[in-house]
């Protein structure tokens, strides 16, 4: 059985018992455990069962490398599945239950699956579930969905109640993982003078050093690793960052750290995740490396684990996974395993070592402490369900014959060191296969390159394939040199300490135990516990033309849980490469991907959430809007009133109300929102010609022109008023989604196509607040506020004029959006409000009813007015919708008009715009149909026109719509069916847009 | 001037930084060659500054000069005076091809003061705000989350950050979340 043994775990803290709860038992540990240590040393070996045979599995790794050991972790609306066992500091309080069971952990339906795991094999799902096709949907998926799968999704309902936060932060060199390689890499690169931030994920610094042993510089690891600390502590110039994970590198330097603030103490307040956005001018990355399992039948049984994560438990949080421990190697690193567990008290039956001749020096002292080693040997199988019960060994040249069954509770296992490539690879840099190591190591030659064509990332210590201490500390300490170098810091020490360990055998690549496994062991050898592939299944893959890793991998879905293959991959693609008969750099790696290991969502979505998810822009007399009833609408950024119902209306009513309202007496609408952009120069008014389709450089100052504006392809893009200002100067109305975008378009065509142009620009709508007044007695109540003459003489239509009223400085724009009297007034933005509330008390008498965005469009669309994003989509020109007039013929050029001679632009079956009118009085469908004879070739039945604006209009108290029609303008009175919805249709009259005074009699007074 | 309304009626937040929505800041945002004798001449004359070199602020008593672009500046003035001072500049440099607007009602100013204002505008900006990087005398037109904006540091504990008004509601929200009280870094100051 696990258990805590009474010596060593330098990382806990005995006098800190925590309690925490493992679906729903209550059990003790320390504080400086990881779940998983807490749960071994309460002998919880079983912790999950698999994603698709459920079988029951323990932990085999010890860092973010575990495949197995998943949770769920929290509660309610701190609930995350999939949290790994082995990275989850242990808290008081903490809990935590088991995944992918049914009724429980350990009785478990859904094992049925493994027992038809000879029909669940590679590719099954594909080729079982493909016919019939309509099963896949209601049958197949369900079911799938149901029996397969890890961790539950959060309940939809639950918030996170956590927050968190971004850090840009700036460095020379960025250092990842503060092991040994990574402190002496932070310690040459400070020392030399360049700014350093070193991250390590883990909540301690050292790395396996100090479980490894040997010496620094004489020192024991731990200790040189507290010295290292404390001077890098001194050093201004460097900073370490612990639990901050380098989670990815990116283009030019730019690399993600995930610091996890409060998941080891979550009633802490402040943000939970930081998001780490660093710019690095060089990166060093010192993620050390990961052992290999081998693969011998029965490898995942709970109980069997890496020989390193074993060496972990026991010297770091004293915990013996086994009273008898099988060790199973091919390599010398293994050998410290089982001295470590033979010193702390514990048995080791035997060490299998699947090399013909054993090892070096740890092999004699193994020896030496009396332990049993077999060499050329084999673990044939492991026996046992939810633990082990036996190893049998065999002869690795063999074929499985078992020659003796070892009793033992526990396996350690070592097919060698990988070392992590995943952040040099992230950018580009590639590998090289060391034959010797069996290992991939990153190629210098070849490293990811930045602006300069400079390589940017360098590997140090096991991530650049050195696994001797001493080999470690001097390729750290030429990493941190080389990149200190390149960021132009030169001085210093850069001497490396020298590490002293024992010299250790070559290993001999295993990639399958015994090298002649039948059939009947091969499908019990798992390469990937997540997902459940194992040998068998790359092996088929490979039968059934899966030749290409990327390939192979998509079809066995190896490596792609949410561990990412990170033990599996070598062992697999080593697989599949002798299945293929080809060497293993032939079929090559897949590629490596950020994140390193999986990050929150709210880390990503930072500090947006709740209030600040997005900026919402506010104009002057937002708050009045608001305490006034506004029902809000969504304009780009903007939130504008759609209408201010009153207690007991529908926002309908209040949309028919304002309509008549502004119509009969008096409207007040707040048009802020629209962009204001100032354009002067002695060529504006020549830029302006080009920018719009009409003539803007003949408009006099004083006066104001409608304009349109269209895209290089001829699309209209936007639309709004132009006023001259004086001779050099006009301002710009745009849309209000337009203002920042016209801005740009204006910008760009001047700095890039007229570049000599005399033009400057300035976007100033935030500068000003605008109102509208509007209807038959807007003009009494500008008179009512006076300060300014606004009489039909001394301002006519589609005039301005700089004023005062009410004593506040204002140019008020006599221009109409609804065909009624009307004045836009621009004032400074901080005296909007005050202007507004003086026009709401003055209007009192006329009844002034504010309106929204809605009955704006029903009064635009009664004159026939288009909008920009109703009438246009992006595909329609201004001669589809009639607008020829503001179409200059005299000019020789505009943004748009060669695009406009295009066949397809001058095509007479372009639809055009129209208005219709139902014959029963009812209001069109937004978007109907004009449906038109007989179907295309698919069925589908033809169309002749479409719906672009269709309100109920309180005016003529019946429906109106606008819309595209073939031939439209010349089929006026001609009666069409449109869509309503199902199979039901409408008949609709084709009439003039213009609905409402088409003379413009009603805005001329 | 009782009718002034800020966008934000001078909201204020206390927390690793004190955060304060200033009174009006009298803007001009004057577009023109900066290195035209009659622009640096008139600019002088009427600010008593100097045109600040690329990224940089100047300042004289209550006037001062933001670099914007290569061919944009905003001059800062007192808020009352603002028109008139744009008015009396756009006249200076009327021979010059140059563009005078007074944008003093478009933006909305807070005041960070503490030890930390560094640290609390690294959350937000893309900038290096590294003491040595970044300075008085430094300006950065970046962005903050997701608006754009800009600031510079008056002295070691005073930062003026600006944005538009219509966000400066969101902006406040962002500086008060990233100057939580249990959210220091200390990634500038250990």
């Amino acid at each position: 059985m696990s258990t805590r043994v009474q010596t060593q775990g330098r990382l806990i803290n005995r006098d800190r018992p925590v309690s925490f709860k493992f679906n729903g038992t209550l059990l003790n540990g320390y504080l400086g455990d990881t779940l998983a240590s807490a749960l071994l040393a309460n002998d919880q070996m079983l912790m999950g069962r698999s994603f698709k045979y459920h079988r029951p599995r323990g932990v085999v790794a010890s860092g973010s490398e575990e495949p197995n050991a998943l949770v769920g972790l929290g509660e309610g609306d701190r609930f995350e599945p999939n949290q790994r066992a082995t990275t989850t500091e242990l808290f008081h309080g903490l809990t935590a239950t088991s995944q992918n069971h049914w009724p429980s952990l350990n009785y478990d339906v859904g094992i049925v699956n493994n027992t038809l795991s000879r029909f669940l094999s590679a590719g099954f799902y594909y080729k079982m579930f493909i016919h019939p096709r309509p099963f896949w949907k209601h049958i197949y998926e369900p079911f799938i969905r149901h029996s397969a799968g890890l961790g539950k999704a959060p309940d939809s309902e639950s918030r996170d109640a956590d927050r968190y936060e971004h850090f840009y932060a700036f460095t020379d060199v960025l250092v990842i993982g503060g092991g040994v390689a990574g402190l002496q890499s932070a310690l040459t690169a400070a020392r030399a003078g360049a700014k350093v931030l070193l991250l390590e994920q883990t909540a301690h610094l050292g790395g396996r050093a100090p479980v490894d042993g040997g010496t620094i510089d004489g020192m024991d690891p731990d200790a040189w690793v507290a010295k290292a600390c404390e001077e890098l502590d001194a050093l201004p110039n460097a900073q370490i960052r612990t639990r901050t994970m380098g989670a990815g590198v990116y283009d030019h330097g730019y690399v993600l750290g995930y610091e996890r603030l409060t998941d080891h103490a979550p009633e802490a307040s402040g943000p939970r995740h930081r998001l780490w956005r660093i710019r690095a001018a060089q990166i060093i990355t010192a993620t050390g490396a990961i052992e290999r399992p081998l693969s011998f039948a029965g490898n995942d049984i709970p109980g069997v684990m890496l020989a390193s994560a074993m060496r972990d438990y026991l010297v770091n949080f004293g915990v013996s996974p086994g009273d008898r421990t099988v060790v199973v190697t091919n390599n010398d690193d293994a050998y410290r395993t089982a001295i470590a567990l033979v010193q702390a008290g514990l048995k080791v039956p035997a060490i299998l070592d699947a090399r013909p001749n054993g090892g070096g020096a740890l092999m004699d002292d193994a020896k030496a402490l009396g332990i049993r080693v077999e060499t050329g040997a084999a673990a044939v199988k492991v026996k046992g369900a939810k633990r082990v019960h036996s190893v049998c060994r065999g002869v690795q040249a063999g074929d499985g014959e078992v020659l003796e069954e070892i009793f033992c509770d526990a396996v350690a296992m070592s097919g060698g060191w990988s070392p992590v490539v995943h952040l040099w690879s992230h950018c580009g840099g590639k590998l090289f296969w060391d034959e010797g190591q069996a290992a991939f190591r990153p190629d210098h030659a070849r490293a990811p390159t930045s602006h300069d064509g400079a390589p940017f990332v360098i590997t140090a210590g096991s991530a650049d394939g050195e696994m001797h201490l001493n080999a470690v500390l001097q390729n750290a300490a030429n990493a941190g040199k080389t990149a200190a170098s390149a960021v132009g810091a030169a001085k210093g020490d850069a001497a490396a300490p020298s590490g002293d360990a024992p010299d250790e055998a070559p290993l001999v690549p295993v990639w399958m135990m015994p090298q002649g496994a039948p059939r009947k062991l091969r499908t019990k050898s798992w390469l990937d516990y997540q997902n459940d592939v194992k040998v068998s299944d790359v092996q088929l893959a490979a039968q059934e033309g899966f030749e290409s890793v990327e390939h192979a991998k998509r079809y066995t879905t190896l490596g792609m849980a949410t561990d990412q293959g990170k033990l599996s991959n070598i062992n697999g693609l080593a697989t599949l490469s002798h299945a293929l008969n080809e060497d293993i750099p032939q079929v090559g790696t897949t590629t490596f991907r950020p994140p390193y290991t999986p990050i929150s969502f709210g880390a990503i979505a930072g500090e947006a959430r709740g209030e600040i998810f997005q900026p919402i822009r506010k104009t002057p007399m937002h708050d009045w809007h608001d305490s006034n009833g506004a029902h809000w609408e969504p304009v780009g950024h903007w939130r504008r009133p759609y209408a201010y119902p009153q207690p007991g209306e529908t926002v309908e009513d209040a949309v028919q109300r304002e309509v008549l309202a502004t119509r009969n007496s008096l409207g007040l609408l707040d048009a802020s929102t629209l962009g204001k952009i100032i354009v002067k120069g002695p060529d504006a008014g020549r830029f302006l010609d080009m920018l719009y389709t009409n003539m803007m450089s003949t408009l006099k100052p004083g006066r104001c022109r409608y304009g349109l504006m269209c895209t290089e392809n001829g699309f209209l893009s936007d639309d709004g008023v132009v006023a001259r200002i004086d001779e050099d100067t006009f301002l710009c109305h745009t849309t209000t989604g337009g203002a920042e975008s016209v801005h740009a378009h204006m910008e760009e065509w001047l700095q890039t196509e007229w570049w000599d142009w005399k033009v400057w620009t300035v976007n100033a709508t935030e500068q000003y607040a605008q109102i509208a007044v509007v209807g038959p007695n807007a003009r009494k109540l500008l008179e009512k506020l006076g300060g300014m003459d606004v009489s039909q003489d001394a301002l006519t239509f589609m005039g301005w004029a700089d004023g005062a009223l009410a004593g506040l400085s204002v140019r008020v724009h006599r221009i109409s959006f609804s065909g009624e009297l009307s004045f836009e007034i621009a004032v400074a933005a901080n005296l909007g409000r005050a202007l507004w509330d003086k026009l709401v008390e003055a209007g009192q008498q006329w009844n002034i009813t504010p309106y929204g965005t809605e009955a704006l469009h029903i009064l635009r669309a009664e004159k026939g007015f288009i909008m920009i994003g109703d009438e246009t989509d992006g595909t329609v020109i201004p001669q589809d919708l009639g607008l020829d007039w503001a179409i200059s013929k005299k000019k020789t050029d505009y943004i748009g008009k060669r695009a406009q001679q295009r066949s397809h632009m001058v095509d007479p079956k372009r639809w055009k715009l129209v208005g219709l009118e139902t014959l029963d009085g009812s209001t069109l469908k937004d978007g109907a149909h004009a449906i038109a004879d007989a179907s295309n070739e698919n069925g589908q039945r033809n169309t002749q026109g479409r719906v672009t604006s269709t309100y109920r209009s309180p005016t003529l108290n019946k429906g109106i719509a606008m819309g595209l029609v073939l031939n439209g303008p010349d089929r006026m009175g001609e009666v069409i069916e449109l869509t309503a919805g199902g199979d039901d249709t409408v008949k609709a009259k084709i009439v003039n847009p213009v609905f409402f005074d088409p003379e413009g009699a009603k805005q001329n007074v | 001037m009782s009718d002034v309304q800020l966008a934000l009626d001078g909201a204020a937040f206390d927390g690793l930084v004190q955060i304060e929505e200033l009174a009006g800041q009298g803007m001009i945002t004057l577009r023109g060659d900066l290195a035209d004798d009659t622009i640096r001449a008139s600019v002088n004359g009427l600010f008593g500054i100097d045109i600040p070199a690329q990224r940089g602020t100047a300042f004289a008593g209550d006037t001062g000069a933001l670099w914007m672009s290569p061919d944009e500046m905003l001059l800062l003035c007192p808020y009352e005076g603002a028109r008139a001072m744009a008015d009396e500049l756009a006249e200076k440099v009327k021979d010059a091809h140059a563009l005078v607007v007074n944008v003093s009602d478009a933006r909305t100013v807070f005041r960070l003061k503490g030890s930390m204002l560094r640290e609390v505008i690294a959350k937000l900006a893309p900038a290096d705000m590294s003491p040595g990087v970044f300075e008085p005398g430094e300006l950065r037109r970046t962005r903050l989350a997701q608006v754009a904006a800009a600031f510079w540091m008056d002295d070691a504990r005073n930062a003026r950050v600006v944005c538009f008004r219509s966000v400066a509601g969101y902006v406040f929200g962002l500086l008060s979340t990233s100057a939580d009280d249990a959210s220091a870094v200390n990634h500038f100051t250990r």
